[in-house]
């Protein structure tokens, strides 16, 4: 074991400030566990030799499972043994990210005895991370986590663990139960997660209206972001309470509207709401005085990712408003058939935002027999969304009549 | 006549045993492959063949930049 009063003076500097350390962090784990000491000392060599020290383990995980552990490997084994192996495990954290201190304290105890002690709450997919454990240890955690009612979450060429905002259980905006949907995924699709067969990693994400909380249209190859289709519920008396207040509701709001559907005049607020783009923007200013309308459902995009293979996308509309109820079978039936046609024609490593860019969406509607629709379009005059055969059939027709 | 899940896992099995060291293989590879071969046979059907080889530790599911099936080994990168 290194010697835990080994000296740092490269991960001290980064302790400085008023925000919070990672390096802090972990030297508080070292005080007990051997292994976030030998982290210390191998990270310490890292950022003085400007070189990474681990190596990636791509075998090993739990029996059966093809997700949920990510192997790492120190090139330094010798000289930091305690970290010789270091292996991340994703844990599939509950919808909302909703636990009970008895939750928190289970999952640490399980760590603390298996692992380095050292947790991420939580990844960028959502997951609850645990960091750094050893081969040995990997089947007995799983055991120790599933008694307690947790499972791996996803990694590798699968379904990600599919995540959502608090939605109704905290938020009033929110336009569909984000939590069950999450849930109901999460369960429908247990082979996808733990047992990789696409081309690449599949992420759904849920929010419950267009503020998303959880930034679906960036991160997520699926997002299912609530909107209404009704017009915006207006209390009157709130608005002129507004006003009255000193709110700038002609400056703040109606200037701002990025559909220029408002009309204030002093006394009355109008939405010409055919315009509205759904945008959240007044609701968020005037919370007791607007709300989104009654009839209530999400818009389903697809294709986000970051920059990889090629660069970043944000999600383009594929249904631009379905009820989410369940057993939501219309979002399943339309999965099912995206991850055939992206099974059998992706290629390896390509999302499937970079899919339908490379087959083009006209094609990919057609192959999962979606039809298209005008709020498809991303960039007017850019999406190839028209299907021009029917009219070169009817030219060709034309012309043997002639 | 109509193959059983254990059937198809041998099947796979050897298809993965054969492109040990030379090829790393997708599950979509193989159920290309194995339909290609039995066109009887659907891609549920290969799903449960692989559920079988991993259940059973005959293959694991690797990742090395994408995930793949191959048959148990120790990695090169595996310290002991
Ligand atoms: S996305 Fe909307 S519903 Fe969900 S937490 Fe944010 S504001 Fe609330
Ligand atoms: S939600 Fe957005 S687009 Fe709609 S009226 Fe309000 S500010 Fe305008």
């Amino acid at each position: 074991m290194a010697d835990n009063t080994v000296k740092t003076p490269m991960l001290d500097e980064l302790e400085k400030g008023k925000w919070p350390s990672f390096v802090k962090e972990i030297k508080m784990a070292a005080k007990k566990s051997p292994m976030a000491q030998d982290l210390l000392g191998q990270l310490e060599q890292s950022y003085n030799e400007k070189i990474g020290h681990w190596k990636h383990g791509g075998i090993v995980g739990v029996m059966g499972y093809g997700g949920g552990v990510i192997g790492r490997y120190s090139d330094l084994p010798d000289k930091f043994p305690n970290v010789s192996h270091f292996h991340t495990i994703r844990i599939n954290h509950p919808s909302g990210w909703f636990y009970t201190s008895k939750a928190l304290r289970t999952l640490c105890d399980i760590w603390e005895r298996h692992g380095s002690g050292l947790t991420n709450m939580h990844g960028s997919t959502g997951d609850i991370i645990f960091l750094g454990t050893s081969t040995p240890h990997l089947e007995p955690i799983f055991s120790e986590l599933t008694k307690e009612g947790f499972d791996l979450g996803g990694s590798g060429s699968d379904v990600r663990t599919p995540s959502c905002c608090v939605g109704p259980a905290r938020c009033e905006w929110a336009c569909y139960d984000t939590l069950a949907l999450t849930y109901d995924l999460t369960m429908s699709f247990q082979d996808e997660l733990h047992r990789p067969a696409f081309p690449y990693k599949y992420k759904f994400k849920m929010s419950g209206c267009p503020n998303d909380c959880v930034a679906s249209i960036a991160r997520s190859d699926m997002s299912i972001i609530g909107t209404w289709r009704d017009s915006i519920q207006v209390n009157k008396d709130a608005v002129l309470e507004y006003a009255s207040k000193g709110m700038n509701i002609q400056k703040d709001i109606v200037e701002n509207c990025p559909a220029k559907c408002m009309e204030w005049d002093g006394k009355e607020l109008h939405i010409e709401n055919s315009y509205c783009r759904r945008c959240m923007h007044c609701i968020n200013i005037m919370p007791k005085a607007l709300r989104p309308g009654k009839d209530r459902g999400a818009t389903v995009l697809i294709g986000a990712k970051a920059p990889i293979i090629e660069g970043a996308l944000l999600s383009s509309v594929l249904f631009p408003f379905i009820k989410i109820e369940p057993p939501y079978k219309q979002i399943k039936d339309v999965v099912a058939k995206i991850w055939d046609v992206w099974s059998e024609e992706g290629k390896n490593r390509e999302r499937i935002g970079e899919f339908i860019q490379r087959v083009g969406l006209g094609n990919f509607l057609e192959a999962i027999e979606v039809e298209p629709v005008a709020e498809m379009v991303a960039h007017p005059r850019e999406n190839p969304y028209v299907f021009y055969e029917e009219y070169f059939e009817e030219d060709e027709g034309e012309e043997e009549e002639k | 006549m109509a193959k059983t899940a254990e059937e198809i896992a041998d099947v796979i099995f050897n298809m993965v045993k054969e492109a040990t060291g030379l090829k790393k293989l997708k599950a979509t590879d193989l159920t290309k492959a194995v339909i290609e071969l039995h066109p009887d046979v659907d891609k549920q059907l290969c799903k449960d063949a692989i559920k079988i080889l991993m259940n059973s530790g005959r293959c694991v599911y690797t990742y090395f930049g994408g995930s793949y099936i191959e048959l148990p080994h120790r990695e090169s990168a595996a310290n002991d």
